[in-house]
């Protein structure tokens, strides 16, 4: 197959971008998109020229490494698959595709397809863990956590962390991002004892960094993981939940 | 009795070995592993009770370095930091969460023995140490076992969603040739939920200030000075920048080397140059021959398939394996009628069938791939077929239980295994192999300490499915916390090394220097040219078969092609700027000098254990051990040049409470 690569070119935070067009000759449909970059960054290496930078590293759908637009996509043509898992057998022969970073004001690039995705950490950091030190816990055996609500806790704790939402979305939300850990957390035994102080926190910094939700659902679309679309509205949830709470922890 | 070196045992051990292994390497001294002088039952209990504490008050006075956010590495940090210690952690990654321990599916094995299928401790250790085929120390496993207990509470209690039965308690399952049911499970996603666990918990010591976090940086050397790890340097993958850090403990927990064989079921990124640099540094490499080769990985189907995907060894318990009797036989599989397909595990191993150990499993696939009976557009694999299964118990339960890999199967194959077989072949998964550590995980370098799978601890010559999370998880939250501030506590009022000091000043130059040499070879290929040369030679010669003329020609050729990557790399871009060429570059360089020393340790070890399976010894088409003479680890020692001999020095194994037997699946 023949296939038209426009990729998009910049070599740091600040400098301008701009589109390079290159041709593959020898794609074949059951190449993954990724490796159809790796094709294109082995003819460039072989002609002097600088390859694409680009990340990956699992290549099976789990790490949420890989993120970058195709076609105004992000991820790629498919709804609800990670670019590791995008394949060329989507285009037809002939066809242009369009290589772009996953576009969020939260998101700088650092070169080429690649952006700086430390801002969901941040989330992260913010409060999106559990207050436990090694040693202490006691049997899990004796914590009683129903079979329904660990495969809904599950569900939620599925995000790999790609930040694809909040490119999918025209505000540059990570709500659904955001949602899923408080979901995650919220079901789970340890988790319910921090669980107001914990949204206050984590929404404050989410806020801070990202954008507002205006329930536009593109971001459920792009989740590879399938995040329930209702993680946008646990953020409302849990912060309205912390509200009554009036600064109590749980 | 004890596992210090043994009076009795020959001076040199392995010395009968051909003569050609003398040209390789030199015999080098016995080693102590330092294993308590108990029963191995109470060795844990005795070396804690034995070790130094540091005062509270004194601990943010102790800067240590974690290399590494994996299962090991994220827990070593967090319980470090946890404890008030001044911890600096070092990840090549953007996130921690990213770390290889993600992608792991099947279960983490936990001994706690609640169910009335008579698990405990010793069948833990046994099952363990029968599975390593004697080969790593059962002190060891005991402290993994009984460490193992705590790990799944606490996993559990930071936000690892454990699948639950109806009554609401922990669920288990049966998993790689034990009897009994000991593996905690999340789906097909134990090691995502718990690599986020411990990434979330890294984070919580991040927002505290006790734990400080470097994503994107490289480490490329250690620092060594009187004889003891005092820093690292590393490379700023965004800005290319390199720079030192000086501590007064590094903890390397930076995975397994299975990347040596190019394509295999590791992350792309997973490699060994963290600890690849270290052995250069004086640390020993133990047994780096024992890679583990998983029997049901996805084949390649084109040059630019970018790895091998595992499919998780549960699909053998309802799949059949087999090849077509006659050679490259093209047709569709589900016409070849039942007397023309050679279902060979089931014929040659009646007693397990197609639920024989990987090893097993891997080596009689690669027989028949080898023997020109391959399947698929390349002929490199098998098929795993589901229909007898379907037939049995329903296409519904069969969903039910392998759903998610069928999925994930037809999206990577575009092929639909409720109607067509899968085809399967043998993949480098996993590496037992890796710096050799005493028993309270410290390297033949004072101050260096290895966690997880960069560490040769526990596995022996081959692992049992669901026991790496294990001893990654006990590694990081149970066991590297006592050893470290054991080590510390004699350090009490000593400043880390100065920048300006003349071990870091050369260390950061060597860095330096090596990285302009990499650029400026000016050859015509990439690092990805020889990497795949590489991979082809490993794949050849070093893989779930091994004989002694192989072994010697892959040496030959690695070393004529390292030749060939020192004339003829091309490293595209500079080294001020985020470079992924240059990143494989260095990587690669590391693993053509890897793959040598690995051929010849497997060359040197004139026996089969485990994984580790030599042609020319075997009964009856099983590994032949020998005790008598290769019963102990063998630890690498660098000679100071890589054209120079390695020095093989040995630790003797003893075995107390599971007496050496030889394995047998027919
Ligand atoms: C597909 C697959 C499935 C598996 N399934 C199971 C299973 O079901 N059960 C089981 O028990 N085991 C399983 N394993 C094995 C297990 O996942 C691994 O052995 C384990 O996760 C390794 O963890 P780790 O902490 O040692 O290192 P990793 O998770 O590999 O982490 C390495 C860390 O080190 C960092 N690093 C490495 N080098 C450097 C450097 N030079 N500078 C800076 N940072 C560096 C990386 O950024 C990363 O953070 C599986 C393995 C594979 C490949
Ligand atoms: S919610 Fe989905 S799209 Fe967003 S980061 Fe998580 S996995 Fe990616
Ligand atoms: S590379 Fe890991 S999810 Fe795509």
């Amino acid at each position: 197959m023949r296939l038209i690569l426009e990729v998009w070119r910049q070599d740091g935070p600040d400098a301008e971008g701009s589109f390079e067009t290159h041709e593959i000759t020898d794609a074949t449909p059951e190449m993954s998109l990724l490796e159809l970059l790796d094709r294109l960054n082995h003819q460039l290496v072989e002609n002097d020229l600088d390859p694409v930078a680009f990340e990956s590293d699992c290549r099976e759908g789990i790490c949420g490494t890989c993120g970058l637009d195709v076609n105004g996509n992000p991820h790629g043509p498919e709804d609800n698959v990670p670019a590791c898992g995008q394949h060329v057998r989507s285009f037809s022969d002939g066809q242009t595709v369009r290589f772009t970073p996953f576009r969020a004001k939260s998101f700088p690039v650092l070169r080429d397809l690649i952006v700086d995705r430390t801002g969901l950490d941040r989330i992260i950091q913010a409060g999106g863990t559990i207050s436990v030190d090694a040693g202490t816990a006691p049997d899990a055996d004796t914590l009683l956590v129903t079979h329904d609500d660990a495969e809904r806790a599950l569900d939620f704790a599925a995000c790999i962390g790609c930040g694809a939402c909040v490119s999918a979305c025209p505000n540059g939300a990570a709500y659904l991002f955001t949602g899923a850990k408080l979901a995650h957390l919220a079901l789970i035994p340890h988790g319910k004892e921090e669980r107001a102080r914990r949204a206050r926190s984590v929404i404050a910094q989410m806020q801070s960094e990202f954008g507002p939700c205006s329930q536009i659902g593109e971001c459920a679309l792009a989740c590879p993981a399938e995040i329930p679309l209702v993680a946008i509205a646990v953020v409302n949830r849990e912060r309205l939940r912390a509200g009554f709470k009036k600064g109590k922890p749980n | 009795m004890n596992a210090k070196p043994d009076s009795t045992a020959p001076e040199q051990k392995g010395a009968s070995v051909a003569s050609e292994i003398d040209q390789l390497r030199v015999i080098g001294r016995p080693l102590d592993g330092k294993v308590p002088e108990v029963d191995p039952r109470d060795a844990w209990t005795d070396r804690k009770l034995h070790y130094n504490l540091v005062n509270p008050n004194n601990r943010r006075k102790f800067k240590i370095i974690v290399v590494g956010t994996g299962l090991s590495g994220a827990g070593a940090a967090a319980a470090l930091g946890e404890l008030g210690y001044d911890v600096e952690v070092f990840s090549f990654h953007d996130m921690p969460r990213r770390a290889h321990s993600i992608a792991a599916q099947g279960g983490i094995n936990s001994p706690r023995a609640r169910k009335v299928d008579n698990d405990s401790i010793d069948r833990f250790v046994k099952d363990t140490v029968k599975g390593g085929d004697f080969r790593g120390r059962e002190e060891d496993a005991y402290r993994l076992g009984e460490e193992g207990i705590r790990v799944i509470n606490h996993m559990q209690a930071i936000g690892a969603a454990f699948a639950r039965d109806y009554g609401g308690q922990l669920a288990t399952r049966s998993f790689g040739g034990v009897q009994v049911s000991r593996t905690y499970y999340t789906r097909g996603q134990t090691g995502q939920q718990l690599e986020l666990a411990a990434a979330h918990a890294l984070s919580r010591q991040v927002a505290a200030g006790t734990c400080k976090l470097h994503s994107r940086q490289e480490m490329l050397d250690l620092i060594v000075k009187d004889g003891r790890a005092q820093g690292i340097v590393v490379r700023d993958l965004v800005t290319g920048k390199v720079r030192a850090l000086t501590a007064h403990a590094v903890v390397l927990c930076t995975g397994g080397y299975g990347n040596v064989y190019y394509k295999a079921t590791l992350a792309k990124n997973s490699n060994a140059t963290a600890i690849w640099r270290a052995y250069k540094r004086g640390a020993y490499f133990a047994n780096p021959c024992f890679v583990q080769i998983h029997p049901t990985a996805l084949p390649l189907m084109s040059k630019w398939q970018s790895k091998k995907t595992l499919m998780s060894e549960s699909l053998r318990n309802d799949g059949r394996i087999w090849a077509p009797r006659k050679k490259k036989d093209d047709r569709d599989p589900n016409t070849i009628p039942e007397a023309e397909r050679f279902y060979f595990l089931e014929e040659r191993y009646p007693a397990f069938g197609n639920l024989v150990p990987r090893d097993v499993a891997s080596r009689n696939i690669r027989e028949r791939i080898d023997a020109g009976y391959g399947v698929g557009p390349l002929h490199n694999a098998v098929y795993l077929d589901f229909r007898t299964g379907i037939e049995r118990l329903g296409v519904k339960l069969i969903r039910e239980r392998y759903s998610n890999l069928f999925n994930m199967y037809e999206e990577l194959t575009g092929e639909d295994p409720y109607k067509t077989p899968m085809r399967i072949t043998p993949s480098v998964h996993f590496t037992m192999g890796g710096l050799w550590t005493d028993y309270d995980q410290m390297t033949s370098i004072p101050g260096l300490f290895i966690g997880g799978e960069a560490s040769w601890a526990y596995h022996g010559a081959n692992r049992l499915g669901a026991n790496s999370l294990l001893s990654c998880c006990v590694d990081g939250w149970f066991t590297l916390p006592y050893a470290v501030p054991n080590y510390l506590a004699g350090l009490l009022g000593q400043e880390p090394l100065a920048l300006d000091d003349q071990a870091v000043q050369d260390t950061l130059k060597g860095v330096q220097d090596g990285i302009d040499h990499l650029l400026n070879i000016g050859g015509s290929h990439g690092a990805d040219h020889f990497y795949e040369k590489l991979g082809a030679i490993m794949d050849r010669y070093a893989s779930v078969s091994r004989d002694p003329e192989g072994l010697a020609t892959a040496i030959g050729l690695i070393r004529e092609l390292r030749q060939e990557f020192w004339r003829d790399l091309k490293v595209v871009g500079s080294a001020d700027r985020l470079n992924q060429e240059l990143e494989t570059a260095g990587r690669v360089a590391d693993y053509l000098e890897l793959a040598e020393l690995l051929c010849i340790d497997a060359l040197d070890r004139d026996e089969s254990a485990g994984a580790h399976f030599r042609t020319d010894h075997e009964i009856g088409g099983e590994a032949k051990r020998n005790d008598e003479d290769w019963c102990f680890c063998s630890a690498w020692e660098y000679p100071g040049a890589v054209s120079a001999k390695p020095i093989r020095n040995f630790e003797p194994l003893t075995f107390r409470a599971v007496p050496l037997q030889q394995r047998n699946y027919k």
